[in-house]
């Protein structure tokens, strides 16, 4: 009994400081309309900060969260709020998201360079304090946690419910043109609503520090717990919101009290907001099929069979003069660099052409080099298993997640990735107990390895031009445009989404056990949550419309490390650079290709 | 040639009834479905194509209850139709548009350049579909529709958007459809163009079935001048 009542205790504390970050995700989500992925990162850095001023600084606890908390998360709320997200109102889902994605990758960046990686403790507030309830006791800290969710419950409800500024707030949602007329500013309301979400981001994060550790990833990725919040609010209902919080703070509270402690159970202790996260968009009704605002997109010229030939040609003959010039690291880089483009060429059909937003694409590549790996000797035919094997794993994703649409699709995706990384990826099961696995080459040289991925790369970027131009390919486009005029034209367009998944994902398992032979070595770390989302910014900087787009994505995706360990430094800025690129670019899903392509035909004409 | 017997139909959106207890037989030929705006014209289509539930009562075609299949499922029994906001494929071609729909019935490809010579939008094959004027793209969607070969065609406001001469156009092609077999139903607020091709006409008000008849009675008919003119 009185261990029941400790681990209620610890789990409505964590609750508290998930409904803390959730409830700023909902205010922005409702009234800006844009989801922002960033939110999580929003709360590592100004925890990063509140360490800076009160641990290595000094200043006292209270002042350094008052100045991190009400001055530096708002003002950076703001700023995000004015030169990213107002630009990006109104615009499809994939668009904010990947915006949301720079601005995570981007705060990871500068985190990264400001607090190189060191432990980083961070003492409890008033740890002096605490209390004993029954045999348990409950810490200052806790106790300041407790206090604070229910201020920002009450604060929100207050806020939304009783004042003019929030009934202006509901309104901009549900119109912005409209409300503009009676005399509220929209700008000025989305700006006020982003600059107290990026406080609650903030305080969310630094309260839950003690818990979770000062780190770049972790309290970045903890959000997915947020999100798991928020969706049971529907993302606008706070109360609903707060419930969900609390709800998966007891959950997990008990999950560690209650569960065996095998490894297996251990990470499914840490897979339970992912799993949570599926059952509540299980339990969400069946997104209606969207009528109404069809708007087409301009993708760049879809080459024929012969220009795609003769590109094929060119590219291959490029690659074959560069493999006779380059000396043997280089030869394995542009390897790699291929392999990522193939990973691309998976995401151009998924996300190009049939307009889903996949937060967990990198999950197959793992999917399909932990195959290639366990086979043991790579030949022709295993590789086409591991394809085979993330195909089956890609349509039975689908086919749980393609209730949803849009951004909740985009959301399972990453729910999914975060349940393959704990439960498989991460845990013995894919690596083995060393969590890394020895796989034997399938050519010896790395010129041979470039090749190999030169000639693979040319393969998969004909077969996606060659659907893109047949019935699939127009069939995936006319989904994407208006699922409801292809249901009334007697198309399943459920089953042409799952097939679209299913043929994405077998590419990437392809990529993956091309990635497997070529490294002799993969472990688990190589296939880490975190790296989907690079992968997602990449694809839409480079172009995520064209086979030039993933090939030029994939270089840049190879030079990434590469430059880390170099310059590390220049890596960071380099990553922020690439979080501002995505979120400028974003309107233009055609990528930096398309301007060179746009040169191109300038000149000629 | 199909029968359709909508029983008893009703829609509600949370506290708002758009669609209440309608029961009326379609019948082959071209039939009118007018009234005022929100009188439950298009939430009838979304019904009978299978893209809405209805809140309770059957859609019923040629004696086969349907109120439980998906909109492709209907499609495939004969059902089509264009939509009063307009969902065409905006990043493919005109052209390719109907190519989708010819496919979706195992049809010949080649048939697309006669579909589009027939609506009259034959130039405009190779412009992405969102470019077009939305005249033209109303005729591509009822191309679109007319290239699953159905047996009972819905046009939601088809000639909004067209001119004069097109409109004329527009209803010659109707009686030819008509002729053709296919049971054609055209929710219209061109009023020449209704009583002008129709065999029979609905009148909807505020969600209910206000009056069926020929185009003269309904014209005569006290209760629709009321529900137009408020």
């Amino acid at each position: 009994m009185t261990a029941l009542l400790a681990y209620t205790i610890f789990g409505l504390v964590t609750g508290g400081a998930y409904a803390v970050v959730a409830g700023g995700l909902v205010l922005t989500y409702s009234t800006s309309k844009v989801f922002n992925v960033g939110h999580g990162a929003i709360g590592m850095v100004m925890a990063f900060l509140y360490w800076e001023l009160a641990e290595n600084r000094g200043l006292p606890q209270w002042l350094a969260l008052l100045l991190v908390v009400g001055v530096c998360a708002p003002l950076f709320g703001l700023v995000v709020e004015r030169f990213i997200m107002r630009r990006l109102a109104g615009a499809p889902v994939g668009i904010t998201l990947v915006a949301g994605v720079g601005v995570l990758v981007g705060l990871i960046g500068v985190a990264q360079v400001v607090w190189p990686p060191q432990a980083r403790p961070v003492r409890p507030f008033l740890d002096q304090l605490g209390v004993h309830i029954g045999q348990s006791f409950v810490s200052g800290h806790d106790l300041v946690t407790l206090v604070c969710a229910v201020l920002v419950a009450g604060g929100l409800y207050v806020v939304l419910n009783r004042t003019r500024t929030g009934l202006a707030m509901r309104a901009c949602v549900d119109a912005p043109e409209l409300a503009s007329l009676y005399g509220t500013r929209p700008a000025r309301l989305s700006a006020l609503s982003w600059a107290i979400g990026s406080a609650l981001a903030a305080l969310g994060g630094i309260l839950l520090t003690p818990v979770v550790q000062l780190d770049y990833v972790t309290m970045t990725l903890l959000v997915i717990t947020a999100y798991t919040a928020a969706l049971v609010g529907r993302l606008r209902s706070l109360p609903w919101t707060f419930a969900g919080a609390l709800g998966l703070g007891l959950v997990q509270s008990y999950a560690v009290a209650y569960l065996p402690s095998s490894p297996f159970w251990i990470s499914f202790r840490a897979a339970i907001p992912a799993l949570l996260l599926f059952v509540v968009l299980l339990a969400m009704p069946q997104s209606p099929l969207r009528i109404g605002g069809v708007r087409g997109t301009r993708g760049l010229a879809v080459p024929n069979g012969l220009t795609t030939g003769v590109g094929a040609g060119l590219f291959l003959g490029v690659v074959a003069v560069l493999a006779l010039l380059v000396d043997s690291v280089v030869a394995g880089q542009l390897a790699l660099a291929l392999v990522f483009g193939i990973v691309l060429l998976s995401m151009v059909l998924l996300t190009g052409y049939g307009g889903v937003v996949s937060l967990g694409q990198f999950t197959f590549v793992g999917v399909g080099a932990v195959t290639v790996a366990r086979l043991g000797s790579p030949s022709p035919l295993t590789l086409l298993v591991g394809a085979g094997v993330a195909a089956v794993v890609g349509a039975l994703i689908a086919l749980t997640a393609l209730r949803v649409s849009g951004l909740y699709l985009a959301l399972a995706t990453l729910g999914f990735a975060q349940l393959m990384d704990k439960l498989v990826l991460q845990s013995p099961i894919a690596f083995g107990v060393r969590g890394s696995l020895q796989v034997p080459r399938l050519v010896e040289s790395a010129t041979g390895q470039l090749l190999l991925a030169a000639g693979t790369f040319t393969l998969v970027g004909i077969g996606v031009l060659a659907i893109r131009r047949g019935r699939l390919g127009r069939r995936m486009i006319a989904v994407k445009d208006s699922s409801a005029a292809c249901a009334t034209l007697g198309l399943n367009v459920r089953w042409i989404r799952v097939w679209v998944f299913s043929l994405s994902a077998a590419i990437a398992g392809l990529a993956g056990g091309l990635f497997a032979q070529l490294r002799e070595t993969v472990a688990a770390s190589d296939f880490q949550l975190f790296n989907n989302l690079p992968l997602l910014l990449f694809a839409v900087i480079a172009g995520v419309t064209s086979v030039s787009g993933a090939l030029l994505g994939g270089v840049l995706l190879m030079l990434l490390p590469v430059l880390q360990s170099g310059f590390p430094a220049f890596a960071g800025v380099a990553v922020v650079l690439l979080g501002v690129a995505a979120a400028g670019l974003a309107r233009d899903p055609n990528g930096l290709v398309s301007w060179g392509f746009r040169a191109w035909s300038w000149r000629r004409a | 040639m199909s029968t359709l017997r909508v029983e008893g139909v009703t829609v509600r959106f949370g506290e708002v009834t758009a669609v209440d207890d309608v029961t009326l037989t379609v019948e082959p030929g071209v039939t009118g479905l007018i009234g005022p705006n929100g009188a439950g014209k298009t939430t009838l289509f979304d019904v009978i194509s299978g893209l809405r539930k209805p809140t309770a009562g059957r859609v019923v075609l040629d004696d086969l209850d349907i109120t439980a299949k998906g909109p492709h499922q209907r499609s495939r029994l004969g059902v089509a139709r264009t939509f009063q906001r307009l969902e065409v494929f905006g990043s493919l071609t005109v052209w390719e548009n109907v190519v989708v729909a010819l496919e979706s019935r195992r049809r010949s490809v080649k048939l697309a350049d006669e579909l589009l010579g027939r609506v009259g939008i034959a130039d405009f094959a190779g412009n992405q579909a969102d470019t077009v004027p939305t005249g033209a793209a109303r005729l591509l969607e009822l191309a679109r529709a007319l290239a699953t070969d159905p047996s009972l065609l819905l046009l939601d406001e088809p000639s909004s958007g067209l001119d004069r001469a097109e409109t004329d156009a527009f209803g010659e092609l109707l009686r030819q459809l008509s002729a053709e077999g296919r049971s054609v139903v055209l929710v219209e607020h061109d009023m020449d163009l209704v009583m002008g091709y129709c065999d029979r006409v609905h009148v909807l008000n505020l969600g209910r079935l206000l009056v069926s008849g020929t185009p003269d009675a309904v014209r005569a008919h006290e209760g629709v001048r009321e529900a137009y003119l408020g």
